[in-house]
């Protein structure tokens, strides 16, 4: 147990959770403290002592269905796995007709006989008949069943769990059993109301028979391939570190919810820094006031609030295809910490140029101004692929003269300039004008001025090219920037 | 592996006679035991209570707003008999506020007396004197600490406080002391729970974090809702908590500014137990739905998505 417990850990800080020697120790005098027979319970036990962040659960649980998954060979699920075998057995005896002993409460047995004796209607039987009545044993056993029939899992096939998941969930119909599942709990007198809620219910259930097969299939990779090779093919980076650029669909929606929080810490952490980084001068009256208690002797000095000098902001940010989403996530942040700055002014370009500040404006919350952006700002003037020239001419003839010595200039993009000319001296007259110019890159440096990028142009001319690819980056620039 | 109780690890560190008791036998107790007290636990909570217990270190909740972290601790000092202790943190709590303070008026009103009584005192008598117990404000964390009878310590929105203050709370946490200058080290005469509750509207240190427990305790499932609805509010009919427990959740599959809390379902369920209602119809859901819904673009969402469809077919 204490070698799985330090593997399993290794696991852990390699997925980027920061676990601690001491917690370490405090994970394994824990499971001292319990009985590690019981699975949930060290699940529970180990995220206590190991995770101190809610946002790093699913890495975590994801690493420990790997490690200790059911199969694996600890001492502590052994025990689990004898009684599911026995089960099994006591099943073959049975009359197969298997979708009849739902309700009997020892199917937890069925799929781990392996031997695939349903027809396809009947397992699309089984498994609307257990998501009906919430049997979450039988679920289980029939997304058993589901992944011998479907999945086609070959040992040693080097791919990747989601290839399985699609595999099965292909054929499993699950729209249709959706339907079902909405048809059947339907009432005839239903309003809208209870039509929605029944649709709730499908959808969630459907969900947790999808995450009952991807568990299966994780468990029979374990055993074909070992814990610590799957752990490296299935751990995904915390949502902090997901390269904005790359990021599919899921990862897009983790980056999402993880933004809004993200703002909102941010905002409260430079609020209290700005309150506290400098006093106001002597506030006589509060002071005099207060030295009553101590017989007129002005122990406690009081402050006046300070009121130190805030930036202005301009951003002026791509948004074409590869780059946009990098550019929704700035502009989300930057305006959501908004309060920071005594002005912040937004444009987006593709080859045109176009102001979004009124979009934030008239909205309070970023997330909604960002999304009308695509549709509201007027950004292509000729063929829509990205002109950093034309766009920073278009802004300079247009709004330079907004621009003074407390303003910073925040641009965002790629440099991918499409082979266009570069106007690099119009970025060297903002320099001249603005406070500071910072230019984003969502690249890695090491793709920079590679193929049409030409940001080595237009680098002498800011304070600071920094590489920005995830959220971590970004938050701790903005950080630095207010 | 070699089993250290920790408890009695810290009760030979603290000095204590005996090793306190620990206050339950296993995760079913804590479960049964918090019941008994109105507070519906899941596996994670309890499990997490119950190696509170065990490894005797404190447990730092996080969490949405309202789904039950103040009220953990509330119940948990319930089911062991132990007195509760708040510390309500906010910006710009000090030492002062938290641990210990001088009582300096009646320090000076000490030495004044003393003056006007024989000038001959020595000073050194004095200032032993007035730097004893008799002269030090107990805080919360000190009367945590100092306590001879059983106390759980709730330390109420840790994130509310400045990252420096933070620091005012590791010694307590991890050695179950109060080091004052003046006095020497005050140690813990019993093992107080501690819990810690955030909003998680700042990074916590790490230095506090890993000297935690950690739970999280999210949005409760429909079963456990019902079940929290059903043991909180007197007079509702189980199908009634089932059905609330299904809207809140559909409420908090949209993509609101602020979800439904567990807090605010209860207040709801209340409110739809007063108008005598079995069932939520969609004219009770509109009229009703600012209980569960503070803003007004959330509200026009709500309204839109759950009911707008049942108008359109109407």
């Amino acid at each position: 147990m204490r070698n799985l417990l330090g593997e399993f850990i290794v696991e852990l800080r390699a997925a980027g959770l920061p676990v601690s020697m001491s917690e370490h120790v405090d994970a394994a005098r824990a499971l001292t403290a319990i009985d590690i027979s019981d699975r949930e319970m060290v699940k529970a036990c180990l995220a206590a002592t190991l995770v101190k962040n809610g946002d790093h659960m699913p890495v975590f649980s994801t690493a420990f269905d790997v490690y200790f998954s059911n199969r694996h060979a600890s001492g502590a699920d052994l025990g689990e796995m004898d009684e599911e075998s026995s089960n099994a057995d006591e099943t073959k005896g049975d009359d197969p007709n298997a979708t009849g002993m739902r309700g009997s409460g020892r199917s937890r047995g069925m799929g781990g006989g392996g031997g695939s004796s349903m027809s396809a209607e009947e397992l699309a039987e089984m498994l609307f008949k257990a998501m009906q009545s919430n049997d979450l044993n039988s679920m289980r056993s029939g997304a058993r069943e589901a992944v011998d029939r479907y999945a086609g899992m070959e040992p040693g096939r080097p791919v990747g769990g989601t290839y399985y998941l699609y595999r099965t969930l292909r054929n499993l119909d699950l729209d249709s059993l959706m339907d079902r599942l909405i048809a059947a709990g339907t009432k005839a007198d239903a309003d809208g109301l209870e039509e929605r809620l029944v649709k709730d219910e499908a959808k969630a259930k459907v969900e947790a028979l999808k995450a009952a097969i991807e568990a299966e299939i994780r468990e029979r990779l374990v055993d074909d391939r070992g814990a610590e090779a799957l752990g490296k093919s299935v751990r995904k980076p915390l949502p902090e570190d997901i390269d904005v650029m790359h990021a599919n669909r899921d990862e897009m929606a983790q980056l999402e919810r993880a933004l809004k929080p993200l703002s909102r810490k941010l905002a409260t952490r430079l609020a209290r820094r700005r309150r506290k980084r400098r006093r106001g001068p002597i506030d006589l009256r509060s002071t005099v006031r207060r030295s009553l208690s101590t017989g007129g002797v002005p122990i406690d000095l009081r402050f006046k609030p300070p009121h130190p000098a805030k930036p202005e902001i301009v951003v002026i940010a791509d948004i074409s295809g590869s780059v946009a989403s990098f550019a929704r996530f700035t502009l989300h942040m930057v305006h959501a910490i908004s309060s920071q700055f005594s002005k912040v002014r937004s444009f987006v370009f593709v080859d045109g140029l176009d102001e979004v500040t009124h979009l934030f404006e008239e909205s309070d919350d970023p997330a909604e101004a960002v999304a009308r952006i695509n549709s509201e700002a007027d950004v292509i003037a000729f063929d829509g692929h990205s002109d950093y020239g034309r766009a920073l001419l278009v802004f300079h003839e247009k709004y330079a003269s907004t621009i003074n010595k407390r303003t910073a200039v925040l641009i965002l993009g790629d440099a991918r300039n499409n082979y266009h000319q570069a106007h690099a001296e119009v970025l060297a007259d903002l320099k001249f004008r603005a406070r500071n110019v910072y230019w984003l890159n969502p690249e890695p440096t090491s793709y920079w001025n590679s193929g049409d990028s030409v940001i080595r142009e237009y680098a002498p001319y800011c304070d600071k090219v920094v590489e920005c690819r995830s959220l971590r980056q970004l938050e701790a620039f903005v950080g630095d920037l207010a | 592996m070699s089993s250290i109780d920790p408890r009695q690890e810290l009760a030979d560190r603290l000095g204590l006679a005996e090793v306190p008791p620990a206050r339950f036998e296993n995760v079913a107790e804590v479960i049964e035991k918090l019941r008994q007290n109105d507070y519906l636990s899941d596996e994670a909570i309890a499990s997490v209570t119950f190696l509170a217990d065990r490894l005797a270190k404190p447990v730092l909740v996080e969490g949405p707003a309202g789904t039950g972290k103040t009220a953990l601790a509330k119940a948990v000092a319930d089911a062991v008999g132990a007195r509760l202790i708040r510390l309500q943190c906010y910006e710009g709590l000090d030492e002062s506020k938290a641990l210990y303070e001088w009582n300096y008026r009646k320090q000076l009103l000490r030495i004044q007396a003393g003056r006007s009584e024989s000038s001959t005192e020595d000073w050194s008598a004095l200032e032993e004197d007035i730097f004893a117990e008799e002269f030090l404000l107990t805080r919360p964390l000190l009367e945590a600490i100092s306590a001879t009878e059983p106390v759980v310590l709730l330390i109420d929105e840790i994130d509310r406080v400045e990252l420096e203050t933070e620091a005012l709370l590791l010694e307590i946490l991890s050695e179950y002391q109060v080091s004052i200058p003046e006095l020497g080290t005050v140690k813990a005469k019993q093992i107080p729970m501690v819990f810690l509750t955030s909003n998680n509207t700042r990074e916590l240190s790490e230095a506090l974090k890993r000297r935690c427990l950690y739970l999280y305790v999210g949005y409760p499932d429909v079963e456990r809702e019902r079940d929290i609805i059903i043991s909180r509010v007197p007079g509702i009919s189980t199908a009634l908590a089932e059905q609330i427990a299904r809207v809140v959740r559909s409420l908090r599959n949209l993509d609101l500014k602020k979800a439904p809390s567990v807090s605010e379902t209860l207040d709801w369920a209340r409110t739809l137990v007063l108008l005598g209602r079995e069932e939520i119809g969609e004219a009770d859901a509109v009229a009703t739905l600012h209980i569960l819904l503070k803003y007004q673009t959330d509200l026009e969402k709500a309204t839109k998505e759950l009911v707008g469809r049942g108008k359109a077919l109407a």
